[in-house]
């Protein structure tokens, strides 16, 4: 299968070369997988995003789009931030409008995808609201909203329940599930947390050191995936052995790991 | 009537609306009121303050001599048009050199140069290239609220959280003009609305130092008064003022509430 975005030998420095924040970074990702990418803080996993979504462009290397040409992501790949990053002056409707403004969609057609997102994340009731009105984890379904309004090919979230209590992450958690199932998007996942890796990627990509390169490329099995059963915490224990920098003994130019 | 909302100490109490007008009335009788004992019990030399109680005939006067509606029409005139046409170049100047770097620098100097000079010291010129008419008074009041737009909008700009350029790149509002509609635009909407109401009250202090130069209206019928130590005049002409802009102020201020609802 083509892929839908792929990485070839990667790299990014900010200081046209001097240091760089990754390097040799190959990724191909197909069309429907869930990815997480599982890194410490301050690896350059938001900085790799970037760079997927065209906002950063490589020092090195190729982005390559299923298309063949090697543009922006643009339009076909939308971002959610681990803050929300909601625009204060805009109800949750006009929040999630946003990047619907502007590219030639009628207004019925921007409302038909607006209630379409607000309904996916179940924030129908809470259309006319404010952002300062939401909690921490609406605020956050918000911005997932926002970024399924423009109907991606390639949805990027970054940490976006890092910041939320244990039990408002695990509902979101359930949902981005859930939401995924219905709508089978290409998932991108940023997380700094094992088991929340674990729990919803197809695939996790372990980026640790510095410069940061792919130590670990490992598939985990059929779902659903529970983090507490032996196979997973074993899973976890070579996750964990990789970011700590040890080398994986598997086979191929990455460890692949089968789950189960 | 509810009093407090709320907390014990009298420091941090907030008071409820009725209850700050209710003060607020007081306080205002209180000064009115040690004001005619001023004047009544002759603590000051006689023609050197007008006692509130002599304003009104002398408002009158004013008003049925057809000199107090002329002076207002005048002065309104100077007023709206110096403050139209500075706020927008205010406003505008402000939000370009905050948002563009480059042209940031290339007017910082001219800027630090031209700032520290008050409207007013513009006078000779605006008698020169205007005269003593509507155009010169409107260019002094437009220069005082030039430079409180500009430096309200220029740091509401500059104190925008930049995460929100990279959302609105993300979702395709990355040019100039995205930036400008998307961010730049609403967020600075505050800062933006709080300089133009500062923008309402300079106005005013402008428009007396305007028309002190000949212009007619307000400041101008105040200076022939005070030649004449028609003091009670001049009292007339300032509470007119102070009305004038209480009432702008007002109601600019329910506009800018509604407009930026969503700070609640
Ligand atoms: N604009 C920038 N200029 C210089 N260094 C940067 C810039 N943005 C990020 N960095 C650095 O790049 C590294 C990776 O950052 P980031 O991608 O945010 O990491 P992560 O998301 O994994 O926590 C950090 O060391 C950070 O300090
Ligand atoms: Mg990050």
């Amino acid at each position: 299968m083509e892929p839908l975005i792929r990485l070839e030998n990667v790299a990014l420095s900010h200081d046209g070369g001097g240091s760089f924040v990754f390097r040799n970074i190959d990724l191909s990702v197909v069309s429907g997988e869930f990815i997480a990418i599982l890194g410490p803080s301050g690896v350059g996993k938001s900085t790799l995003l970037r760079v997927l979504m065209g906002l950063v462009e490589g020092s090195e290397g190729r982005v390559i789009l299923s298309s063949g040409s090697a543009s922006k992501m643009g339009g076909r790949a939308a971002l959610v931030f681990q803050d929300a990053r909601l625009m204060p002056w805009r109800t949750v409707r006009r929040n999630v409008e946003f990047g619907l403004e502007g590219i030639g969609l009628s207004r019925t057609e921007r409302r038909q995808r607006v209630e379409r997102a607000l309904a996916l994340v179940g924030l129908a009731d809470e259309a006319g609201r404010w952002p300062r009105q939401l909690s921490g984890g609406q605020r956050q379904r918000v911005g997932v909203a926002r970024a399924l309004a423009v109907e991606p090919d390639l949805l990027l979230m970054d940490e976006p329940f890092g910041a939320l209590d244990a039990i408002t992450r695990g509902g979101l958690q359930a949902e981005l599930l859930s939401i995924w199932e219905k709508t089978g998007k290409t998932v991108i996942f940023v997380t700094h947390d094992l088991d929340e890796a674990i729990l919803l990627a197809d695939r996790i990509i372990v980026l640790a050191g510095s410069p940061a390169t792919v130590r670990g490329d490992l598939r985990v099995g059929p779902r659903p995936h529970d983090p507490s059963s032996p196979a997973m915490r074993a899973l976890a224990g070579r996750l964990r052995a990789l970011i700590g920098g040890e080398e994986d003994p598997g086979v191929g130019p990455y460890a692949r790991f089968e789950g189960i | 009537m509810r009093l407090l909302a709320g907390r014990p100490s009298w420091t941090t109490r907030d008071l409820t609306p009725g209850v700050r007008v209710v003060l607020g009335a007081v306080g205002l009788v209180v000064l009115l009121a040690t004001w005619q004992a001023v004047v009544a019990y002759g603590l000051v030399p006689p023609g050197v303050l007008p006692a509130p109680t002599e304003i009104w005939p002398a408002w009158i006067n004013e008003v049925s001599g057809g000199f107090w509606s002329q002076a207002v029409l005048d002065s309104l005139t100077h007023y709206s048009l110096g403050l139209l046409i500075g706020s927008a170049l205010g406003v505008g100047a402000g939000l370009l050199c905050g948002s563009m770097p480059v042209v940031d620098a290339l007017t910082g100097g001219a800027v630090r140069l031209l700032r520290p000079i008050p409207g007013l010291a513009w006078a000779p010129f605006a008698i020169l290239w205007f005269g003593l008419n509507t155009a010169g008074a409107t260019f002094i009041i437009a220069i005082s609220v030039f430079w409180i737009n500009f430096y309200a909008a220029y740091g509401a700009v500059r104190a925008i959280d930049r995460d929100l350029y990279e959302v609105a790149a993300a979702f395709g509002h990355g040019g100039f003009v995205g930036r400008m509609l998307y961010v730049v635009l609403p967020a600075s909407a505050p800062g933006v609305m709080a300089g133009l109401r500062t923008g309402l009250g300079q106005g005013w202090m402008s428009v007396v130092a305007a028309e002190l130069f000949g212009a007619p209206g307000v400041g101008a019928r105040m200076l022939q008064a005070s030649s004449l130590l028609a003091t009670d005049v001049v009292v007339v002409y300032m509470v007119t003022m102070a009305l004038l802009y209480a009432l702008t102020d007002v109601a600019f201020g329910f506009l800018s509430k509604r407009a930026l609802r969503w700070q609640g």
